[in-house]
């Protein structure tokens, strides 16, 4: 391997280390190289959104990243997210509002709320869309996407909510 | 004496929002796409495409390719035409349709800019890329026929000398006293329409992984597509296999919308390397390579009349269709449906009888097209629903009423079209009558007028609709075509009383797998929990047509319904056996056999299934329990059974941007009995958002050398969130009695009628500027020239 780069990166919360070359982007790395096959493919130029994943926290496009610029940071992919329960009532909004049809989209929209979800809580529905910009879909039409997200940010909103008010009865 | 239990009552998951099982494992990234799955050996698979349009291929250098690193094979048209045979893409029911011979890698001639003329294998997709850039190829360039206008001018080159001119194919329809009805009419509106070049994008690309075994003579094509046995004889028979040892797995597919239920030369040539080398080999295309070699579909040039009386009633269509499709027809579906759908639904939602239309379908040195969602549709209902709009503001009558007065009568059925179509029942005023009410048609028309005071320019665009759907085998196999028209379902009752349903159809995000769930559990009478779909695999799924011309729900729903009594009678015939009662005497229902008069609960479904697999020694030695059924299905009452609905559009027009905002859109529609609400409301959704796609911003635009221009998702413009208005669907409900189930599909006629709504939205609202656009997509260019603004 020429000018094999040595990387050494947390992937959905374990070390990883691996020789890769350097022109390698970080979405051919995670599905090839670590099996992550749930970030997808689609245009390889950045536009799409199909391979949407989170580094150090924020969202980036698996195809415009090389892996090695991910050396010592912390990679988030949708097995991650689902592995560790963060995302299970988003997952399960989608579920119930049939947010996806063919599912290819699904994996970089589910990380784009995310962070999303993080970083307005309160987001209305024009936000939403404008926020799910990057991120084609071509099958829904995107009102169940955006009727999912906001479900799930009503319903987070309600729970911290309870959760408040639970902690100052407590008090 | 225990307390008397409450019997169970039937239960039925038709007509109920259950979400989709399978939709689970894509939400948690475990789908598996073509490109999630990896074989042992595996090599990756690079072409080199033509950069020219149109030219010879004087040399073709693969040497230094053949060096480079990780290169495994390279080879050239030659090469896979010895593991590919041709192909034609013709059928003789659309007579007098021709093309020419068609390679998997073009071997003298490339015909349009992208083309394959060699490949590389490699070890790595990157090597082989890498590798590709090397091969040399010297061209010689030859004229390319890029305008469809002037492709059959004597002083045009012909593109396949063989067959003498540009011209694939021609239909015409002629009722009969057309222009003497045009010459004796109260009103005679026209106009031309232009519909530019869309592509599907698909968001998975095509991808696939073949992988022959020598020793066996054994092909396995892991293939992101809609009709798996269609493809499996098509490997076949061009990589002269037996059909039997080609097996063909479509597993998840990441979007397909008619763009992957096509032969694509690039699989072929995929395969055949495969048989080739006895070695897995993959190809996952690129963004450009999907813009350049997908299929492409709706250029169109149309120009069309209508003719009314003084009432407003139509008395006649006249159309002239002009389509290029590229330069070969498309194998084995051929590039003429498309044009000849445009031809045979021009007017179809409407109560007239004469009709007289041309249609020309000519090659040019594009990307070729074929079948994409909607077929045609959206054509025929633009070039109506404009005419229509066009005649209701000549005659100043409102759009809504000028309808009313037209379309066929709900009670009119069945009914025959000028253009020879049969309806067996649809439901356009109950339709139109419920759209208007949703949309408030009144208020909104008052609001337009009162924004329009303040320089405002809002506009509501109406469009009525048909859509083929459930097509018989006059689709393609009387046409010679080996495309199955029926699909079948079979059902395999488990030990534990859960079931197993194989079936023909596919899926690929429409909600197949839970459609056919709902079905074989309310006919079985089982929780639809205890129902596992097997889809796209043609070693173990009944022989079908697969997932095509919303077909899945009509074609495969009734196979998996009848399968569903049939499995249901033997249950019944086994617990009959069990219990020593009269079959007659007793039902199954959530998973328990009952008493059929009482619901009283009378043997687990389990306890019954346990029997019948592990102790027949305890039953009466005449009695066989026959646990596995198969029922298949073809519609055979009608060509096609068609749907009916209507859509209405609610937009804003910057009179200085020439933008379009999409304020609102609604749709009523009737595809018969409705199988799972939620899965039909998100594909009219999905489908609406296509329409309006290309009314708005999908073109593919090519210059005069036919060099495509827009070869990027940068580019090519598709609509993303923020310009997608919320969509309000209602439904009428008019089931076919063709099948048991009723069911119609409901795949295409959101597209279908999109466009022509968005049109007749903008036009309504330039129509006090004396405004008019025709050609879409509708960009803020076209919209700002028809204003006098640019």
């Amino acid at each position: 391997m020429e000018n094999a780069f040595q990387l050494a990166v947390k992937v959905n919360g374990a070390d990883v280390a691996k020789t890769v070359e350097p022109r390698t982007h970080l979405i051919d790395f995670l599905r090839n190289d670590l099996g992550l096959t749930g970030s997808h493919i689609g245009c390889e130029h950045g536009v799409c959104g199909a391979c949407t994943v989170l580094v150090n926290g924020e969202i980036v496009r698996g195809c415009l990243t090389l892996a090695c610029q991910t050396h010592g940071a912390e990679v988030e992919t949708v097995e991650g997210l689902t592995e560790s329960g963060l995302i299970a009532d988003l997952q399960t909004a989608f579920h119930q509002r049939n947010a996806l049809q063919c599912g290819y989209c699904t994996p970089g929209m589910l990380v784009c709320a995310t962070a999303l979800l993080t970083e307005k809580p309160h987001a209305t529905r024009e936000e939403i869309r404008e926020y799910l910009s990057g991120n084609f879909c071509r099958c829904t039409g995107y009102e169940a996407i955006v009727d999912a997200i906001e479900t799930t940010a009503k319903n987070r909103a309600a729970g911290k909510q309870l959760a408040a008010t639970n902690n100052a009865e407590a008090a | 004496m225990n307390a008397p239990v409450p019997g169970l009552k039937p239960t039925t998951y038709i007509g109920q929002d259950v979400p989709r099982p399978n939709a689970k494992r894509l939400l948690a990234g475990r789908g598996q796409y073509v490109d999630d799955i990896r074989l042992p050996r595996e090599l990756h698979a690079a072409f080199v495409r033509s950069p020219h349009a149109h030219a010879k291929i004087v040399h073709l250098n693969l040497d230094a390719a053949r060096k480079a690193k990780g290169v495994f094979w390279c080879g050239s048209g030659v090469d896979v035409a010895r593991a590919v045979s041709p192909w034609v893409g013709v059928l003789t029911h659309f007579k007098g349709l021709k093309s020419a011979p068609q390679y998997a890698v073009a071997l003298e001639r490339a015909t349009w800019q992208g083309e394959a003329v060699a490949v590389v294998v490699a070890q790595t997709r990157a090597q082989a890329e890498d590798a590709a850039q090397l091969v040399e190829v010297d061209y010689d360039p030859l004229p390319a026929v890029t305008n469809m206008e002037t492709a059959l001018d004597p002083a045009t080159p012909v593109i396949h000398a063989d067959l003498g001119d540009n011209l694939a194919f021609t239909r015409g329809v002629d009722t009969g006293g057309v222009q003497d009805v045009f010459a004796g009419a109260h009103l005679v509106v026209e106009d031309t329409f232009r519909f530019g070049r869309h592509t599907g994008v698909c968001l998975e690309p095509r991808a696939i992984t073949a992988d022959f075994n020598p020793s066996e003579q054994q092909l396995t094509v892991y293939l992101g597509n809609q009709a798996p046995h269609m493809m499996r004889d098509i490997f076949a028979k061009h990589l002269d296999l037996p059909e039997s040892h080609v097996r063909v797995i479509s597993r998840d597919v990441g979007g397909s919308f008619g763009i992957k239920v096509h032969v694509y030369p690039d699989e072929m040539a995929i395969a055949g390397i495969a048989k080739l080398l006895g070695r897995p080999i993959r190809y996952l295309a690129d963004r450009l390579e999907s813009f350049s070699t997908d299929i492409h579909a709706r250029e169109h040039l149309v120009k069309a009349k209508l003719a009314t009386d003084k009432d407003g009633r139509i008395l006649a269509f006249e159309l002239d269709d002009l389509t290029g499709i590229g330069p070969y027809s498309v194998y084995p579906r051929t590039s003429a449906v498309e044009g000849n759908q445009v031809v045979n639904l021009t007017g179809g939602p409407y109560d007239f009888k004469h009709y007289l239309a041309n249609l020309k379908v000519v090659f040019q040195n594009k990307t070729p097209t074929c079948q994409y969602r909607a077929v045609g549709h959206p054509i025929a209902v633009a070039v109506t629903e404009g005419l229509v709009d066009l005649a209701a503001q000549k005659l100043r009558l409102d759009p809504a009423e000028f309808r009313r007065r037209n379309l066929i009568a709900d009670d009119n059925y069945p009914y025959t079209s000028a253009s020879g179509l049969k309806f067996e029942a649809l439901s356009h005023h109950a339709c139109l009558d419920k759209l208007l009410k949703l949309m408030d048609y009144k208020g909104l028309r008052a609001e337009q007028q009162a924004l329009r005071a303040k320089g405002i320019h809002r506009g509501i665009g109406l469009a009525a609709l048909i859509e083929v759907t459930n097509p018989s085998a006059l689709f393609y196999g009387v046409g010679g075509a080996r495309i199955s028209a029926q699909d079948g379902c079979t059902l395999r009752l488990e030990p534990t009383g859960w079931v197993t349903a194989l079936t023909g159809v596919t899926e690929q995000g429409q909600g197949t797998e839970g459609m056919i769930a709902q079905v074989v559990a309310s006919a079985v009478g089982i929780p639809v929990e205890h129902v596992r779909v097997i889809t796209g695999d043609t070693d173990v799924t009944p022989y079908g047509g697969g997932t095509w011309a919303s077909r899945a729900a009509g074609i495969g729903g009734e196979a998996a319904l009848m399968a569903g009594h049939t499995l249901k009678a033997n249950i019944l015939a086994l617990a009959a056996a069990i219990l020593t009662r009269d079959a007659a005497g007793l039902d199954l229902r959530a998973a328990q056999i009952v008493d059929a008069a009482t619901g009283e609960v009378l043997l687990p479904l389990a306890e019954a299934a346990r029997i019948g697999q592990y102790r027949p020694d305890t039953l009466p030695r005449a009695f066989q329990p026959e646990l596995t059924v198969s029922r298949q299905y073809g519609q055979r009452d009608w060509p096609f059974v068609f749907t009916n609905g209507i859509q209405a559009s609610y937009v804003e027009v910057d009179t200085d941007t020439g933008f379009v905002k999409l304020l609102k859109h609604w749709m009523v529609e009737d595809c018969g009995t409705i199988i799972n609400p939620l899965l039909v409301d998100e594909q009219l959704r999905g489908g609406i958002a296509q329409g309006i796609g290309g009314a708005l911003f999908e073109e593919c635009l090519y210059d005069d050398t036919g060099q495509l221009l827009n070869a990027t998702m940068a580019d090519y413009l598709v609509p993303m969130a923020a310009e997608m208005p919320d969509m309000v669907i209602g439904h009428v409900c008019t089931p076919t009695k063709s099948s048991e189930l009723g069911a119609k599909g409901a795949g295409e006629a959101g597209t279908a009628g999109a466009p022509a709504a968005v049109m007749n939205a903008i036009n309504d609202a330039l129509s006090t500027l004396s405004a008019r656009v025709t050609e879409q997509p509708f960009t803020p260019e076209r919209i700002l020239r028809a204003l006098g603004k640019v």
